[in-house]
């Protein structure tokens, strides 16, 4: 039988291989470095922008007139207020309505239906559920520009990102342990609540905090929701007035004085750090508990 | 004509059996997956402290009926089923039989082994747990006389409160008999439990069963006829969704009445 493959032609095709190899390898290399130059110059000039307005006194005074004695407590508590509110009320709302979409529901067009609703609310802009937060929060249910009317909101925003994750996570578990546990005569609580959950926990705290790390970071909602940028005090409850870091850095930016950039510096670095911390939690709770199957 | 007469042969021999050693009894059972008639019209008597073996080629339905008596097949959405199916003279499919009664009277083996991702003890103790038993005493007694009872008690006794996928996979499927037999069943049902095992814990498992049979009704579905032939002491043949041939093993084995068995077993096809 003769070949039907030309050896020669073969090799003499190698080299455009080899090269075409080598230059996508070279591009995707450089797509990366990319990503990796830019953070490193915004990293950069922020960085030293906020040395020497960066001190413990940054961390405990309040927003004043005067740059070197601007601080950035009544944001960062705030943000901390605030996740107060939107920790447990998006978990919580969250993963119900993942455990119920993953394993209660029957798969129909009403589940399809819903299931593409979430998936598109995840795209939503933020400047759309501040306004639903102004209607409904703020003034239809009279709770004001408070922390729980803003958590209320922020919970709702980050919502259809948690509820995705988490289904994901809990679609991930594989159905053998389901039908093991079904076939000892557990119920489906039992089973979600001993086998699932505990195998799902990872994946759900992970998308969890990084979408709770992404409403740290918003800002356009609470503008909406006309929450103040210059506040002088501490909230004391839920349905005190407050402020949050992102509005306090864009409030100090929009200053006609040059040294209150320096001081928007030093706030983006603490939110940075606040959100790193964040996600090394995310990344640690994933190490602790990822389980193989 | 002539497979009614193959049928009436067969009921005969299975009624000189006395009804109280009846554990299920399947009458005129009907399955559908959607629109796919999986399973056509079953009679089949399976009798206490015995090993039923169900072999059949690919796709005949064989697990199907397996996954039916305990209902774990409701687990498939779009399923519907004719005819009834009792286990120790109730119904199975009765409104008021609650499914995880049944399924405490029935354990189930799986095809691959499927520990949970908890320790050994956590493992055997799930079901009595989950039935609510918290004693610490009873626990103890209880995962030690599964892990007995399914001869791996020896290789795990000292490493009882590490996680289960440590275990090789024969040992994973030994541990998951354990932890069928610590919810005290009735029957054990299993689907293809050695397929996924190397011929040493194969040998392991079909040894057990044999043990186990003293004190459970087993029934197994095995696409190894030799294995049918070695641990059973009846068989039915299963053909795309039909029993063409329910008898003793050793009578199925060396003089089945119907020409495709026959032809099955001397691997014809399938």
């Amino acid at each position: 039988m003769g070949k039907l493959i030309d050896k020669q032609r073969v090799v003499q095709h190698m080299n455009g291989r080899l090269l075409r190899n080598n230059v996508l390898k070279f591009l995707f290399f450089l797509a990366t470095l990319f990503g990796l130059i830019v953070l490193v110059v915004l990293l950069y000039r922020i960085l030293t922008q906020a040395i020497g307005w960066l001190n413990l006194d940054f961390l405990n005074n309040f927003p004043s007139r005067r740059p070197e004695n601007a601080g950035i407590k009544a944001g960062l508590v705030g943000s901390l207020w605030l996740m107060v509110i939107v920790a447990p009320v998006s978990l919580i709302l969250g993963v119900g309505t993942a455990i119920y979409l993953e394993e209660y529901a029957k798969k129909n067009r009403f589940t399809d239906f819903i299931q593409t609703n979430i998936s598109n609310l995840a795209g939503v802009p933020s400047i759309v559920f501040g306004l639903l937060g102004l209607t409904i929060f703020v003034r239809e249910l009279n709770l004001g520009r408070s922390i729980l009317a803003a958590g209320l909101t922020m919970s709702l925003l980050v919502l259809p990102v948690i509820v995705v994750a988490a289904q994901e996570a809990i679609r991930a578990v594989p159905n053998q342990l389901r039908e093991a546990s079904y076939g000892m005569g557990a119920t489906k609580w039992q089973t979600i609540y001993r086998i699932v959950l505990p195998a799902s926990i990872p994946g759900i705290l992970t998308g969890s905090i990084l979408a709770l790390s992404r409403a740290i970071g918003e800002t356009a909602p609470l503008v909406v929701l006309g929450i103040p940028t210059f506040l002088a005090y501490l909230p004391r409850g839920i349905l005190d007035t407050f402020t949050v870091m992102p509005m306090q850095i864009y409030n100090w930016t929009s200053r006609p004085q040059a040294d209150f950039q320096n001081v928007a510096a030093a706030g983006i670095v603490v939110l940075l750090v606040v959100l790193i911390f964040m996600n090394s939690i995310a990344i640690f709770i994933r190490n602790k508990f990822q389980k193989r199957y | 004509m002539e497979l009614t007469v193959v049928k009436e042969r067969k009921n005969k021999q299975v009624e000189e059996r006395s009804e109280k050693n009846v554990v299920y009894r399947t009458k005129n059972l009907n399955l559908w997956y959607g629109e796919h008639h999986a399973l056509k019209n079953i009679d089949l008597d399976i009798y206490e402290n015995e090993v039923t073996a169900i072999i059949g080629p690919s796709g005949c339905g064989k697990s199907t009926y397996i996954k039916t008596l305990n209902r774990m097949i409701e687990l498939v959405p779009s399923v519907r089923t004719s005819g009834e199916i009792t286990y120790r003279g109730r119904n199975i499919f009765d409104k008021s039989y609650r499914v995880e009664e049944l399924r405490t009277q029935v354990g189930m083996v799986f095809q691959k082994p499927n520990p949970f991702p908890k320790s050994i003890y956590d493992n055997v103790a799930y079901g009595p747990r989950i039935h609510g038993i918290r004693d610490k005493k009873i626990l103890d007694e209880i995962v030690e006389r599964s892990l007995r009872g399914a001869a791996i008690w020896d290789e795990v006794k000292d490493r009882l409160h590490t996680n289960a996928y440590g275990l090789s996979g024969g040992q994973q499927q030994r541990l998951c008999i354990a932890r069928c037999l610590a919810i005290e069943p009735d029957v054990i049902l299993m689907d293809e439990p050695t397929s996924a095992l190397d011929p040493i814990s194969t040998l392991k498992v079909e040894e057990l069963v044999q043990e186990l049979k003293k004190n459970y009704s087993i029934i197994i579905v095995t696409h190894n006829m030799q294995q049918a032939a070695r641990i059973s002491d009846k068989t039915a043949f299963f053909l795309n969704g039909e029993v063409i041939e329910y008898s003793d093993t050793d009578k199925l084995f060396s003089n089945p009445d119907d020409k495709r068995t026959e032809d099955y077993i001397t691997g014809r096809f399938g």
